[in-house]
């Protein structure tokens, strides 16, 4: 029972919430120090209150769903390495009213000017310190504190663009801040995606409730980005350190809703002082760049020289102003737990003004004053690294929560602190406020930490009216992380007036802008390519398993010689015709989906999805499938979901440079295979029905049957596979393919002198069309396959390195 | 003393190197010891772009670019140094115990503030077997120079100069437990000791004079560019200059480059070349003294 009201049975809300008890001692989101329900809150839980716990539960799933078919994840690291893992969406929002907001977002304003004149000042005259308002080794013994940036000025003037805040709640209602996240801060596209979440779960109560939309912020930020240009020239890139970076999604989600390139250090290089990015048609200047990756790690010539991610030459790009950089490099500094315990005196010497918004009281232990304060009230203190750039939350072994410490240990913690003093920060073990998060069924308190968001633009900063709320899983307000159980909710700022609708566009004034054509970063061109080329390649090797193992089936291992020699075919192909679900083919599908998950940004939804299907399928098959009549109808599924995958790319991809890579390829590929399959099986040599596996292995039987009317022989075979242009299996079409798209990716201009490429793929092309099938024989398919491979060399020089 | 010093380094690889950019830290610095005359840095094949400024430490630094791709580079050094014998006086240092509070004092972050060079820093993380060995060399009485000296001292009996023993890229640890190496060596493990007691110091990078002056032992690492240690010992005495592997006070003999926390911050070229294949390095030093002609009247103006 509910400490509170009592309950009367008719009104659904307070049935809802009854039972719902925070702890005591902090503030919480739902209901106010009295018990009373917050009036924010009201109409989304009459909302709530309406829906049968199945519609509920359907509601809930629609979200999740959502969430999953978008392939939104994250990274979970363990001991055995890491794995992606679904959103956890906490389907309840945090609610918050617009007056709390607009106070809030002064406070997150302030803050925003503030660090960027400390950054500013550190990377310059550093007065701070000769002022004495901040301990110099916090700074130079600092590894955030790149010396290669002091005295480097942004052209833009300001170091800072794009940085959140964590926030927490406390007892008294008020908000302070847990930590600054100036680095490079993630999460703002997860509270986006959250946003359209919750739009599944909840449409109708999200269209009455009057929630601020984020739209607006971003199409703020992303003509704020464009406005860094230099003189309007160049182009705004997203720098990622890769697939493999914990919040990949994000960034490769963000270049996509803003339309710009999705980077890595290896798309990059600087030449004559300027960031470039090597693309299909060459290098092209880079004047902006969002930085997704830690500073240290930009530069392996300047900065962190282990770093195996960064481009050489960043941080002289910045120093001859031709860049700016989101957030300028070196900004990783202001995180620095030990900067809270001087920020509120930095805030009245450089603002003539108190913080608004507070931060987590903080004390420097290399002070004697603030050591002995901390150990007189060790019970009530985080402990931890002074330089680290965690959150207090954050635990890590370096830190302890000193109540939990002492037990009866005093003595340790007490000679740590004494021993190591300079090195470390207390932090007051502050109560989070709760909120409600929906427990098998019912509403139960759980403690919240919210990430706000705030970009500058030409007016000044401005807010995400939003942002997103990290949910523990049980009441202990240290295992808010995601990597130890928590959940994201959705947070909802809430206006008592009707809100307007708003997209990522703006609104239709003036005349229509096409927007200049992306270009194709020439990493993400190569991974294209060899996604076609992988995905083919599979196509090829499952339709061989396929016709050895009906074979098999039929014949049994040794009658026939043919059986024979499509087992010596597919031996050195990595196909083992022992397994009826060759290792070789698990391979391709891993590559595959590699290739493709590096250039998510570029890649629809539907396609990741059938490669992850596919590759998904092909695992399970491996754990159950036997050789024979088993494995035949094995393949004969993949084969069907590969067509599905293509027919995805061939009917919905835009015809950008980046699927004509990926369609290059693909011909590229089906071209060697045909030529290698015809070199061995039309082989005059070839033991009895090597043609008929031939014609089956290029998916031609229905039309040799219709065209020859005839038993197939060399000849038919040959025309058909070969040399038959209208035929979309035969060689000679693939490589008027990769002529077509050749001269599409090189421009339109005819004139050009041709280069290697063109003038391999031509004198192919000519040969073949001169060829009579008689002529093709297996010498001249082995010299054919040896052109295929200078051709795939030659492309990769142009346009993929 | 004045030296003609020529400094040349030359990079080979076995399939060439596309787009090289590197950082080249050859060329004597400013120091209160010491001025260049005159001297210059080349680069064969001649770089495609290339920029002369200043580290955060005040080292003179080129940046070059090669866009072609290169088998082999010669980078080189060439110029006329004056090394002046300063006297040093009286030890102002107080005891090494106390640096801790002198260090506190100062409120800047300067390029020559103690505050860079405690902590661990890139190449020199906090090792407790160094520190042990720094504890077990000082006195508690001495003076925070005596206290670096001895440091220094103790690490040029303890350790056998052996150049096949170690790289580049060995670490303190390896060097101390191995208790041999090179003058990077050597150097590294002073840091990390004299740090350990608290007492700033940082990595010098330099020439050595190439043959000794007559009836005088020839000095280890005179053949390559050469690495000793310095250490701040006190608002009032301020740096001085160790080399521990020879176990002597830096005096005329030496020539400075660079300073820095570690080698990382002066290595002499630093590269990012990109090439799949292995290189080889060729360096070579000589720092000739100058016959007495003129170094007086230079010296005057």
């Amino acid at each position: 029972m509910s400490q509170n009201e009592p309950t009367p049975q008719d009104d659904p809300v307070l049935t809802l919430i009854d039972g719902y008890a925070p702890p005591k001692g902090v503030a919480d989101e739902l209901l106010q120090a009295n018990g009373q329900l917050r009036p924010v809150w009201q109409g989304f839980l009459q909302h709530l209150a309406a829906q049968s716990p199945e519609g509920r539960d359907a509601a809930f799933a629609r979200g999740d769903q959502y969430l999953h078919d978008e392939g939104v994840y994250y990274r979970k690291y363990s001991a055995e390495g890491s794995v992606e893992r679904d959103w956890p969406l906490s389907h309840i929002p945090v609610i918050i009213g617009a007056n709390d907001w607009a106070n809030l977002t002064a406070g997150i304003v302030q803050r925003a000017e503030l660090l960027e004149k400390v950054m500013a000042d550190l990377y310059g005259p550093a007065t701070l310190i000769e002022r004495g308002l901040l301990p110099p080794e916090l700074v130079a013994q600092n590894p955030e504190w790149l010396r290669p940036l002091v005295g480097v000025t942004p052209p833009s003037g300001h170091h800072l663009h794009f940085i959140a805040l964590e926030l927490g709640r406390s007892p008294d209602g008020s908000w302070f801040v847990l930590g600054d996240r100036t680095q490079a801060p993630s999460g703002a596209g997860f509270a986006l995606e959250n946003r359209v979440a919750a739009t599944r779960v909840f449409r109708e109560a999200l269209s009455d409730a009057n929630v601020l939309r984020l739209a607006g912020f971003f199409r703020h930020f992303r003509d704020a980005l464009l406005g860094l240009r230099t003189n309007g020239q160049g182009r705004v890139g997203i720098l990622t350190p890769g697939q493999h970076t914990d919040t990949y999604f994000e960034h490769a989600y963000i270049a996509s809703y803003l339309g710009f390139m999705l980077l890595e250090c290896e798309d990059l290089s600087v030449i004559d002082g300027q960031l470039q990015v090597r693309t299909t048609d060459g290098s092209e200047p880079i004047s902006v760049l969002w930085r997704r990756l830690d500073s240290r790690f930009a530069d392996p010539l300047e900065l962190d020289e282990t770093s195996a991610l960064g481009t050489p030459g960043m941080v002289s790009a910045l120093r001859t102003g031709a860049l700016n950089m989101v957030n300028c490099l070196g900004s990783g500094v202001l995180e620095t737990r030990a900067m809270l315990a001087f920020l509120p005196k930095i805030c009245e010497a450089l603002m003539d003004a108190p913080l608004i918004l507070p931060n987590i009281a903080t004390w420097w232990c290399g002070q004697t004053k603030e050591q002995d304060y901390v150990r007189k009230n060790l019970e009530r203190m985080l402990i931890g690294p002074a330089l680290s750039t965690r959150l207090p939350f954050d635990m890590d072994t370096g830190t302890v929560l000193g109540g939990r410490a002492m037990d009866d240990q005093t003595g340790p913690v007490d000679d740590w602190l004494s021993r190591n003093g300079p090195q470390l920060v207390g932090q007051e073990a502050v109560s989070l406020s709760t909120t409600p998060a929906m427990v098998d069924g019912r509403l139960a308190p759980r403690p919240m930490v919210l990430r706000v968001y705030a970009a500058r633009t030409p007016d000044g900063w401005t807010v995400m009216p939003g942002g997103y709320a990290r949910i523990g899983a049980t009441e202990d307000p240290t295992a808010l992380a995601m990597q130890s159980g928590g959940s994201v909710a959705d947070v909802w700022v809430v206006s008592d007036r009707p809100v307007k609708m708003d997209t990522l566009n703006a609104p239709p004034t003036g005349a229509f802008v096409r927007h200049q054509p992306g270009a194709l970063p020439a990493r993400a061109a190569d991974n294209l390519f060899w996604l076609g080329r992988n995905v083919e390649r599979a196509e090829a090797g499952v339709r061989l398993a396929r016709a050895f193992h009906r074979r098999l089936d039929t014949f049994g291992p040794d009658a026939l010689p043919l059986v024979e020699s499509l087992r010596q075919y597919m031996e050195p192909r990595g196909l083992s015709p022992d397994q009826g679900m060759p290792d070789g083919l698990l391979d391709l599908f891993a590559l595959a989906r590699d290739n493709a998950g590096k250039v998510r940004d570029r890649f629809s939804q539907d396609g990741w999805n059938a490669l992850k299907d596919l590759e998904n399928t092909a695992k399970d098959f491996a754990t159950r499938v036997q050789p024979g009549d088993d494995a035949a109808s094995a393949m004969g599924v993949l084969l069907r979901k590969i067509g599905g995958f293509s027919g995805l790319v061939h009917e919905n991809m835009f015809r950008s440079d980046g699927w004509r890579c990926l369609t290059i390829g693909r011909a590229l590929e089906r071209a060697q295979q045909i030529t290698s399959l015809l070199e061995v099986f039309a082989a005059p040599e070839a033991p009895y029905g090597g043609y008929d596996v031939a014609v089956e292995l290029g998916d031609s039987v229905m039309t040799h049957r219709r065209r020859y009317s005839v038993e197939t022989n060399r000849n038919t075979v040959i025309d058909l596979m070969a040399l038959d242009l209208d035929n979309p299996r035969s060689l000679v079409f693939q490589v008027q393919r990769i002529q077509d798209e050749e001269a599409k990716l090189a421009g339109e201009d005819a004139q050009r002198p041709a280069d290697e490429a063109a003038r391999l793929i031509l004198q192919l092309r000519t040969d073949l069309a001169v060829a009579q099938p008689q002529d093709l024989t297996a010498d001249r398919f082995a010299a054919i396959f040896q052109s295929l491979i200078q051709i795939s060399d030659a492309l990769t020089r142009r346009y993929f390195s | 003393m004045l030296y003609d010093i020529t400094l040349r380094i030359i990079y080979r690889y076995a399939t060439p190197a596309a787009s090289a950019r590197t950082i080249l830290r050859m060329q004597p610095r400013q120091a209160p010891d010491q001025r260049m005359i005159q001297g210059l840095i080349d680069c064969n094949p001649v770089p495609f772009a290339r920029r002369d400024r200043l580290d955060f430490y005040g080292n003179p630094l080129v940046e070059m670019a090669h866009q072609d791709a290169l088998s082999e580079v010669e980078f080189k050094f060439k110029g006329r140094v004056e090394r002046l014998i300063a006297d040093r006086g009286l030890d102002l240092s107080g005891p090494w115990q106390g640096i801790g509070q002198e260090v506190a004092a100062v409120a800047s972050l300067s390029p020559d503030a103690p505050h860079h060079f405690l902590g661990p820093s890139p190449r020199i993380p906090y090792e407790p077997a160094i520190a042990g060995f720094a504890q077990e060399v000082v006195q508690p009485d001495m003076s925070a120079l005596d206290a670096a000296r001895a440091v220094s001292n103790a690490i040029h009996d303890a350790f056998a100069f052996d150049a096949e023993a170690t790289d580049v890229s060995t670490s303190p640890a390896e060097a101390f437990e191995a208790r041999r190496g090179v003058c990077q060596d050597f150097t590294h493990v002073a840091i990390a000791a004299l740090r350990s007691l608290g007492i700033p110091a940082g990595y010098v990078s330099g020439f050595l004079r190439t043959e000794p002056p007559e009836g005088q032992p020839r000095l280890e690492g005179a053949d390559a560019m050469h690495a000793w240690v310095r250490a701040w010992c006190g608002k009032d005495a301020g740096w001085h200059e160790f080399d521990p592997t020879n176990a002597i006070d830096v005096a005329g003999d030496h020539v400075v480059v660079a300073y820095g926390r570690d080698y990382s911050d002066v290595a002499p070229v630093k590269g990012a070349m990109r090439s799949a294949g292995s290189h080889s390095t060729l360096q070579q030093v000589d720092m000739i003294p100058v016959e007495p002609v003129s170094a007086a009247s230079d010296a005057a103006t």
